[in-house]
C-alpha cells in the first residue's frame, strides 16, 4: 500500500475512534439533564441608548474592560469610541482602509485594533495626545475577520487565509501561526484563563488551540455551514457557536462534543454574532433577520428577543460586569439594552 | 501530478493524521457530568447576573436620563 493510502486509512480509523469515544460518554444531552432546572425568566430588555454616529454598516463592536467605553467599526471608514453611559463619542479613529470587519479593545484600555479586507491588523494608541498608529501587522494572506488583545504586547488574529496568528506588538511579527482549518477563519474567543482560544471557520468546524504551543487540541463538529460567532462560557469549560446554518450550539470541552443546539423551525436566518450573560445562562444571538434572540443556554428555549434594528444585527457584546447587552447593526446604529 | 504536488499532498495527509492522533488521545468525561457542572456554575452565579435578575432603576447606569431641574 502506498504511503498516501496508508495515511488515508489511518485517518479514517482515527475519525471512527473519536466518534466512538464521543458516543461512549454521550449518556444524555444538556436539555434533558436540565429538565429539572427552573426555566430562566422571560427576559424583556429595553433600549436604554441608541448610539448614532456611524454613516454606514457597523461590522463589529467590543467593550472596554472598564464596562463603560466601547469601540465600534463601520465601513464608513471609522472606529468610534463611545462612552456608553452618556452616549457620547469620545474618540474617532479614521481608518486607512474602510473595509473593516473587526475591532478590539485592549484589556488595559490603552490600545484598540481593527482590520478587514486590507489583510492587516492595525493597532492604535488612544492615550497619546493625538491617536497614533503603533503597528500595522501585515502577514496574513487573506482578510482579517477577528482580533483580540491578550495584553498591550500580544494580539490574536483570525483570517480568511484559514489561519489564526499570535503577534508580538513590539516586533510586529507573528510569534505563532495556528494551522488546521481548511476554510476562512471567521471568529475567535479567548478562554477566561488566557491559556487557550477557540476559533470558528467556514469549514463549519470550531477548534480549540493552546496559545503557547500552537497546537490544535480539539475539533468540534456539528454545524453545517460557516461559523460566524464564538464565545467561551465564563466557566471556561464550554463554548457557544453561531452559524450560517441558523443555529447556535454549545460544545463542552471536557466531553469533547455538542451538548445542546439552539434552533427553531421558524428561524431561517444565519447567526452573525453572539454574547453570553455573566452567569452563562443567557445567550444573546444576533441574526440576519434584524433580531437578536435570547436563549436559555441550559434548556435550549427562546426566552426573549431584542427587536429594534432596521437591518442585520452584525455584532453583539456584553461588558464584563454583565450590566447590559450592546447590539450593532447594518442600520448604522448601536443599541444598549438592559 | 508533479512530484512536488504529490509530496505536498503527503505532507498534508501526515499533518491530518498527526492532528487526529492528538485529538483521539484526549480524556473525555460523561455529558451528564459536564451538564451537571454547567448547571451548577449557572446556578451559583445567577444571583450576580444583572441581565437575568433584573437591575433596580436606582442602580442602572443606563437608566433613562431625566431632564434636570435647576433649583
Amino acid at each position: 500500500m502506498g504511503e498516501m493510502e496508508q495515511m488515508k486509512k489511518e485517518a479514517e480509523g482515527l475519525k471512527t475512534q473519536i466518534e466512538a469515544a464521543r458516543k461512549a460518554v454521550n449518556d444524555t444531552d444538556m436539555a434533558s439533564a436540565a429538565a429539572g432546572v427552573a426555566p430562566a425568566p422571560r427576559v424583556q430588555l429595553k433600549t436604554r441608548r441608541t448610539l448614532k454616529g456611524h454613516l454606514a454598516k457597523i461590522y463589529a463592536m467590543h467593550w472596554c474592560t472598564d464596562n463603560r467605553l466601547m469601540v465600534s467599526a463601520s465601513q464608513d471608514g471609522k472606529l468610534l469610541i463611545w462612552d456608553s453611559h452618556s452616549g457620547n463619542k469620545v474618540n474617532a479613529v479614521p481608518l486607512k482602509s474602510s473595509w473593516v470587519m473587526t475591532c478590539a479593545y485592549a484589556p488595559s484600555g490603552n490600545l484598540v485594533a481593527s482590520g478587514g479586507l486590507d489583510n492587516m491588523c492595525t493597532v492604535y494608541n488612544l492615550k497619546t495626545p493625538v491617536i497614533k498608529t503603533v503597528k500595522e501587522l501585515d502577514a496574513h494572506a487573506g482578510y482579517l475577520s477577528c482580533c483580540r488583545f491578550l495584553s498591550d504586547n500580544e494580539i490574536l488574529t483570525a483570517s480568511g487565509d484559514t489561519t489564526c496568528a499570535l503577534w508580538d506588538l513590539e516586533t510586529g511579527k507573528q510569534t505563532t501561526v495556528f494551522l488546521s482549518h481548511v476554510g476562512d477563519c471567521m471568529c475567535l474567543a479567548l478562554s477566561p484563563d488566557n491559556n487557550s482560544f477557540i476559533s470558528g471557520a467556514c469549514d463549519s468546524l470550531a477548534k480549540l488551540w493552546d496559545i503557547r504551543d500552537g497546537q490544535c487540541k480539539q475539533t468540534f463538529l456539528g454545524h453545517t455551514s460557516d461559523i460566524n460567532a464564538i464565545s467561551f462560557l465564563p466557566s471556561g469549560n464550554a463554548v457557544v457557536t453561531g452559524s450560517d446554518d441558523c443555529t447556535c450550539k454549545m460544545y463542552d470541552l471536557r466531553a469533547d462534543q455538542e451538548v445542546i443546539c439552539y434552533q427553531d423551525a421558524a428561524l431561517n436566518s444565519g447567526v452573525t454574532s453572539l454574547a453570553l450573560s455573566m452567569s452563562g445562562r443567557l445567550v444573546f444571538a444576533g441574526y440576519d433577520d434584524f433580531n437578536c434572540n435570547i436563549w436559555d443556554s441550559l434548556k435550549g428555549e427562546k426566552v426573549g428577543v431584542l427587536s429594534g434594528h432596521d437591518n442585520r444585527v452584525s455584532c453583539t457584546g456584553v461588558p464584563a460586569d454583565g450590566m447590559c447587552v450592546c447590539t450593532g447593526s447594518w442600520d448604522s446604529f448601536l443599541k444598549i439594552w438592559n | 501530478m508533479s512530484s512536488k504536488q504529490s509530496s505536498n499532498n503527503i505532507t498534508q495527509a501526515r499533518r491530518t493524521v498527526q492532528q487526529l492522533r492528538i485529538e483521539a488521545n484526549i480524556e473525555r468525561i460523561k455529558v451528564s457530568k459536564a451538564s451537571a457542572d454547567l448547571m451548577h456554575y449557572c446556578s451559583e452565579h445567577a444571583k450576580y447576573d444583572p441581565l437575568l435578575m433584573g437591575i433596580p432603576t436606582s442602580e442602572n447606569p443606563f437608566k433613562d436620563k431625566k431632564p434636570c431641574t435647576i433649583l
